[in-house]
């Protein structure tokens, strides 16, 4: 099925928002081939969702915001994000389209880190964004979705760890979407060079339960030969908003990409998160939490594909939905042939709270290599009686006793989030979801 | 009389639609110690279960009162509130739940809101009866009972059971599955917990535990329903001659439940 699509920006308008930005000819370019293959491609496919009604055409796609002058400005709930007794040194606030805070230590700034907006990185650091944006981990060409990314592209950080440096303090991002109608073409590219290691964290807020918008996330994530990332990140885009999600990693020789993510939108959302060990002795362990509520529907694909020789992946999907939600859980283990010694583990469980939550976990295995070590689990079920008999029999009510079996149902991934802030700001939005 | 007490009248429990008791009678008073003896399969744990309102079992008739309330009108929190305590024979585990935050919740649900127990307070109490039941004090930062051996998880069920303090417990089978030494501290720990205040039914079928525990009263149950009380001496007889005796003085032949007389 091929269909012309009209798309709601055109090439002028595109070659124009290009130019304000005083982009290289690359990018104006880039973005205008993508409009055109966004016209033509297909939208993606997520397996067992039908997401053919959903809104990913009503939106607006530019919009400023004000620069604040102290973190102090924020509203509370951005607040939250950050540890307030021990304020991040390298923190990037983007305000709709806008930088509104931007810090980076001078000692890592010294040593040649790289933690800027994306528009900066293209006109200050040119050939190292064009040598990853979109090149070894996303291609624009994968489906209408990342076409339309490439083109209409509107926000996001670089962020660069040069060789061989090891950065203790992390690094975080927050994604303020605070107009509610308008779209997120975030971008994030994250390069991790050889021996290099970090912590990063990223949050998406927005406010719009009423107003439809879209956001349209790419993340890629390239960990260089023997550097180790550490990548958190909590979304938590409200119910306005159609999600489509894509955080994608390529881990070179003994290099080591790890996840948490908390997925708390409350819309719509496709995500994927696909780890690409190319490097022999490559690793990734992917741990996501996701709360679904209202009448949401959700599809999450985790997926490692192992190519190197003695990779390692585990995928651990933990997800509570609630209310007439909905959820698919795909995980896909992916062995290519020739990745001898490669072990791809797998675990997705969901907890259901009504009678009209749905949700499925999906186990894939693709194999096609012999010497493998590969191993699933999926469960999908409600509260066991006997959990909440057992704590009530100690006086606890059955509300606190339901609280309580959730948050340990969650627990293996929220302890894994990076920060503490992050930590406690996840196990907040946890606590408004289900209750 | 001080402390609390259980009466359980006429008491008819059914699982799947199979009646399991036909009739219990019992009154436990606050500085008794009350002890359930009998082969498998006679229905001393439905008793125990059907007390604290296990969701599998139905009450077809019958009552429990404890002080006069009606604990079959309450929930099984409430149950507990009320002063009720059930050690468990198979205790659930919760993954992601520290057996120190369980501890604390449960404490704390006792007490009014605003008159939470002090954190001091509460590691303070909890170290000295882990000291007290020999635990190792890591075992407060694990999971609830993931992973414990059958004599942790016994252990632990002790060790709620001196935190919580309750008026009434009933102890399931707290014996089964632990070693000499494990016995000798699970037994010191019911005996710490005795005074005028606290009554207590111990449910068990190897006569054992009572070379620790001295009794007040024995029962006997078969074929679900209490058929023989007595004082120690029955432990004694019990242990010296087995069950064949009582079958043969009430005329039972297979003493499980399903059986009639």
């Amino acid at each position: 099925m091929t269909v012309e699509t009209k798309l709601p920006y055109d090439k002028d308008y595109i070659k124009q928002f290009s130019a304000e930005r005083n982009e290289p000819a690359w990018m104006n370019s880039l973005r205008l081939e993508a409009l055109d293959q966004a016209g033509s491609l297909e939208m993606p496919k997520p397996d067992k969702t039908k997401i053919g009604r959903w809104n990913f055409s009503r939106f607006k796609h530019a919009a400023k915001g004000e620069v604040i002058s102290s973190l102090s400005e924020l509203p509370l709930e951005i607040q939250d994000l950050l540890d307030q007794d021990n304020l991040p040194k390298n923190l990037f606030i983007q305000r709709n389209q806008s930088v509104a805070y931007a810090s980076l230590s001078d000692e890592l700034k010294d040593k040649g880190v790289i933690f800027t907006d994306i528009f900066t990185a293209l006109t200050e650091h040119e050939e190292l964004v064009k040598r990853y944006y979109m090149k070894d981990a996303v291609s624009i060409d994968e489906h209408r979705l990342t076409a339309l990314h490439a083109a209409l592209m509107n926000g996001g950080v670089f962020v660069y760890i040069p060789k061989n440096l090891q950065v203790e303090e992390p690094i975080q991002s927050i994604f303020w979407q605070e107009d509610p109608e308008v779209a997120l073409f975030n971008h994030v590219l994250v390069v991790a060079d050889e021996g290099s290691s970090l912590t990063y964290v990223e949050n998406y807020v927005s406010q719009n339960d009423e107003q439809e918008t879209i956001s349209n996330v790419i993340t890629e994530v390239i960990a260089h030969d023997n550097a180790k990332i550490s990548f958190g990140g909590v979304d938590n885009f409200a119910a306005g908003t159609t999600n489509y999600m894509n955080r994608r990693g390529v881990a070179y020789h003994n290099a080591t990409i790890d996840w948490a993510l908390g997925q708390m939108n409350d819309g719509n959302t496709v995500f994927e998160n696909e780890t690409y060990l190319v490097g022999d002795g490559s690793s990734s362990e992917a741990k996501a939490v996701v709360v679904g509520r209202g009448t949401q529907i959700e599809n999450f694909t985790t997926k490692s594909v192992h190519i190197g020789l003695d990779t390692h992946a585990h995928i651990l999907q933990h997800g509570v939905m609630k209310e007439k939600a909905t959820s698919i859980f795909n995980a896909i283990g992916k062995i290519e042939h020739g990745a001898t010694r490669a072990n791809a583990e797998q675990e997705s469980r969901v907890l259901m709270l009504s009678e009209k939550a749905r949700g499925d976990a999906n186990p894939i295995l693709l194999i096609d290599e012999d010497d493998v070590t590969a191993g699933h689990a999926a469960s999908v079920g409600r509260v066991d009686p006997l959990q909440l008999y057992y704590l009530m029999s100690r006086g606890i009510s059955q509300t606190e006793a339901e609280r309580l079996v959730i948050h340990g149902f969650l627990a293996p991934v929220v302890t894994k989030l990076p920060i503490a802030s992050v930590r406690a700001q996840l196990t907040k939005l946890i606590e408004r979801k289900v209750y | 009389m001080a402390g609390s007490t259980l009466v359980i009248k006429n008491l008819h429990v059914s699982i799947e639609g199979n009646e399991i008791l036909k009739g219990v009678n019992l009154t436990i008073n606050g500085g008794e110690f009350h002890v359930i003896m009998g082969p498998n399969g006679t229905g001393k744990s439905t008793l125990a279960s059907a007390i604290m309102g296990h969701p599998h079992y139905e009450i077809t008739e019958g009552s429990i009162h404890i002080d006069g309330k009606d604990v079959l009108e309450m929930e099984v929190d409430e149950r507990a509130r009320a002063g009720l305590f059930l050690g468990m024979q198979y205790p659930s585990e919760i993954s992601g739940v520290t057996t120190s935050d369980f501890l604390r919740s449960s404490i704390n649900a006792r007490r009014e809101e605003g008159d939470e127990i002090s954190l001091m307070k509460f590691i303070k109490e909890m170290d000295a009866t882990l000291d007290f039941l020999e635990i190792d004090k890591n075992m407060a930062q694990r999971y609830l009972n993931e992973g414990f051996s059958g004599g942790e998880k016994k252990r632990n069920e002790i060790l709620q059971l001196m935190l919580l303090k309750p008026e009434i417990a009933i102890l399931d089978e707290i014996d089964s599955g632990l070693d000499i030494d494990a016995l000798k501290v699970v037994s010191k720990g019911i005996n710490k917990m005795r005074d005028e205040n606290f009554g207590c039914l111990i449910i068990t079928h190897y006569q054992r535990l009572l070379n620790y525990i001295t009794p007040d009263n024995v029962h006997v149950m078969m074929q679900g329903r209490v058929v023989k009380s007595g004082g120690p001496e029955l432990a004694q007889r019990l242990e010296a001659e087995g069950y064949e005796w009582i079958k043969e003085e009430l005329g039972i032949e297979d003493e499980t439940v399903g059986q009639n007389a």
